[in-house]
């Protein structure tokens, strides 16, 4: 009830939003793409930074900063998740010119961003260009947008998927786990003779299907100097549509909305027997069925070809300086600081739980160590693996929408009306006008 | 639960039509009529009150217990895990939450009072002086009563940022201390229940206009500003848009929007779902202390206005 009254409430907001940009249209918008890295100098005296995130007790990680750097304080806001109306304030902040100094954007929104100019390139502060070597390329090339010489934000952590299963009921119905998706579908068949489901397609987990997409090794989005190339439906990303679609027919998977405790019910109960999932699902797991301790493992994604080693990436955060910050050179230290330093990512692991982006983070003690709900396996050891093998994908301009409408015909699906690809060709229409009615350039 | 209950009265409706006939007392009706609208007000009854029974159930589990036992009972550690879940919510975050309570509680009894006293000079002003473009005004408010709240919350964010009060208390109190409805309820109240005579009396005596509205008008008046008040008090209690746009200092936040946020990271962080269940249901523990306790003067408030 208070979600539904908020999205309305929302829907106001954007209206509105549209309609004041209308009256401000052209006050720098648009001209993006022509800065090259500014210069970065650093300011005299005291310096005091704003950060807005909501990763909770980020004042724990930022305190040992602060002690340390008496001249750079940094003031902490903790508020709500991005997608529940930060990003909305962002813009709206950066339109009456006080945004923070700093601000948390998730990789898929970036783009956002970006085709806003709301994103100030860091390229030049010192510091920036080593922390390059911290990252992997598929990771760094979401924060640069394949842009030379520009730099807009530094990974903070990020979601390699791989594939959680319960390892217990796969060994007592002699199943090996499965390498392959068409292993993956077989089992499926087999799991259900049995009375259980592989797994649970959500219709809001859009996301997550995106990181399947681009496993399979398809783009939804590329770019060419400012004109946008929409590709929803490519031979790839049908391919894991109608896969899935396959599943949903012969009513092999779970349809439950995800993180609902229906859902978490159906894995504490072992009804549904594995997700493809990013790092931080083994959290959400854990809390979730807590009766399943011990009897879980985790292992790679299957993949399409056998033999191959693809993975793909669900969430994640980066660190963005938001365009009219004064400080950039001190708030560029500070993030290089906060997502590259043993200090910070130990303090944001230990505090947050968050996976780092930073190849720097991956062996802190506590993701080199086996965790007993997965039968004292080390699985971070395996997400590291899973975090080298990502395939790069680029995020639209417009991903709320996309997600929506997207979403929208996954439920259709569900519901036995129209297909995922259905749905996919719909989102492509949508997107291509929602990103005309922005006046972003599409092919 | 929703299949049967539309069956099982109609069992009971029988026996009773035998025995009420006997009761005989007070104004005669229908014993049909009588046990129809008994049955309507239970199933509403049943229909408001199991959701916050629900709440009230959840908040004494632990995150296990709530995932694996009855929705609708308690667990035999209830009584613990509620306590433990309480001192939790009360501690967590170097104390937060008792934080967001008192800026709710400041925000709503403060701004709502203000926004009363404003809302019945302005409402007894347009009922009882007679100038220039009065009903061109009161129309105006009559239109602002229209105009969603959540809808304003994007230009006074704008309109704040110009003044630069944005993410400070005056950023939620200013907007919220307005009410168009609250005039307009003072104008229909002032207007049946303070006589014009009244005020001439007053001013033949030598009282000031400013006393009069104080010392005469506003206890005639009083009912209607227990509403006024009620209803401000609610709906700043229950604002949530407009310090979502305005406010990113958590140590500002009301409570609603400190929930909201905690909320918003359950999926990541599902120790934060207990969290927010017990503090959803302590939130609402004002709410029901202010109806109860300004019940008493509503009621006999509304009914001596229907005497007259």
């Amino acid at each position: 009830m208070k979600k539904s009254k908020f999205l309305s409430a929302a829907a106001v907001a954007v209206a509105a939003t549209i309609a004041l940009a209308g009256c401000s249209a052209g006050s720098g918008a648009g001209d993006s793409g022509s800065d090259t890295a500014a210069s970065c100098k650093a300011s005299t005296g005291k310096v005091t930074l704003n950060f807005t995130s909501w990763v909770p007790n980020m004042d724990k990680v930022v305190a040992l900063w602060n002690k340390e750097n008496p001249d750079i304080q940094v003031k902490v806001s903790i508020v709500a998740n991005g997608n529940s109306g930060t990003y909305k304030n962002f813009f709206n902040q950066l339109k009456a010119g006080n945004a923070p100094d700093i601000g948390q954007v998730e990789y898929d929104t970036l783009p956002a961003f970006r085709v806003q100019d709301g994103l100030a390139n860091i390229a030049s502060c010192s510091g920036v260009s080593d922390a390059k070597a911290d990252f992997s390329d598929g990771l760094w090339n979401q924060v640069t947008f394949g842009e030379a010489n520009s730099v807009y934000a530094i990974p903070q952590d990020s979601g390699p998927m791989a594939l959680y299963y319960r390892k217990d009921l796969f060994d007592k119905a002699g199943l090996s786990v499965p390498t392959t998706w068409a292993e993956y579908a077989a089992d499926a068949v087999k799991i259900k003779a049995l009375g259980g489901n592989i797994t649970n397609f959500a219709k809001g987990d859009v996301n997550q299907f995106a990181g399947l997409v681009s496993q399979a090794g398809g783009q939804w989005f590329s770019t060419d100097d400012g004109t946008w190339d929409v590709n929803l439906t490519s031979a790839e990303s049908t391919k894991v549509a109608d896969y899935w679609q396959d599943l949903i027919s012969k009513k092999l998977v779970n349809t439950l909305p995800s993180f609902t405790d229906e859902w978490n019910n159906a894995y504490n109960t072992g009804q549904d027997w594995t997700w493809v999932s990013a790092v931080w699902g083994a959290n959400t797991i854990s809390s979730g069925a807590p009766k399943t301790s011990g009897k879980w493992a985790v292992a790679q994604m299957p993949q399409w070809t056998e033999g191959d080693k693809a993975s793909a990436a669900w969430g994640g955060s980066s660190s963005v300086v938001f365009k009219g910050s004064k400080h950039p050179a001190e708030a560029s230290k500070f993030l290089v600081w906060l997502n590259t330093s043993k200090e910070a990512l130990t303090a944001l692991n230990k505090e947050a739980n968050l996976y780092p982006a930073s190849s720097t983070g991956a062996d802190l003690p506590a993701l080199t160590s086996g965790v007993e709900f997965y039968g004292n396996q080390a699985i971070y050891k395996d997400f590291a693996t899973a975090a080298e093998n990502i395939q790069p994908f680029t995020w639209g301009p417009t991903m709320t929408q996309t997600y929506s409408d997207v979403s929208d015909g996954f439920g259709s699906a569900i519901s036995g009306s129209g297909t995922l690809s259905d749905a996919l060709s719909s989102g492509q229409t949508k997107t291509i006008a929602a990103l005309k009615a922005q006046s972003i350039a599409v092919k | 639960m929703s299949v049967d209950a539309p069956l099982r009265p109609a069992e009971t409706f029988d026996d009773k039509t035998t025995r009420a006939p006997k009761r005989g007392r007070g104004p005669r009706e229908s014993v049909m009529s009588r046990s129809a609208a008994m049955l309507i007000m239970g199933v509403f009854t049943l229909y408001f009150l199991i959701p916050i029974f629900w709440l009230l159930v959840s908040s004494t589990k632990t995150l296990d217990n709530f995932n694996t036992s009855a929705a609708l009972w308690f667990t035999p550690s209830s009584l613990q895990d509620g306590i433990a879940n309480v001192g939790r919510l009360f501690t967590y975050d170097g104390g937060i939450f008792p934080r967001w309570m008192l800026n709710s509680i400041v925000y709503a009894t403060v701004a709502g009072g203000l926004g009363t006293i404003l809302s019945a000079m302005c409402g007894y002003a347009l009922a009882k002086y007679r100038f220039w473009g009065r009903e061109a005004l009161f129309n105006i408010f009559l239109g602002g009563v229209l105009v969603p709240a959540t809808a304003l919350a994007l230009p006074l964010f704008l309109i704040f940022s110009k003044v630069q009060l944005t993410d400070t208390f005056w950023a939620v109190f200013l907007p919220s201390i307005v009410s168009p409805f609250g005039v307009y309820l003072c104008r229909i109240y002032a207007s049946s229940s303070v006589p014009d005579e009244i005020i001439e009396a007053a001013r033949i005596d030598g009282s000031g206009e400013v006393r009069t509205f104080f010392t005469v008008a506003i206890r005639l008046m009083s009912p209607a500003l227990v509403t006024v008040f009620l209803f401000q008090f609610v709906a700043i209690w229950n604002n949530f848009f407009l310090p979502l746009v305005m406010l990113r200092t958590q140590s500002l936040f009301p409570v609603t929007l400190g929930l909201y946020t905690w909320n918003s990271n359950v999926s990541q962080y599902p120790e934060l779902r207990t969290l927010v269940l017990v503090g959803a249901f302590v939130s609402i523990i004002p709410l029901l202390i202010a109806f109860l306790s300004l019940q008493r003067f509503w009621r006999s408030g509304l009914g001596a206005g229907g005497l007259k």
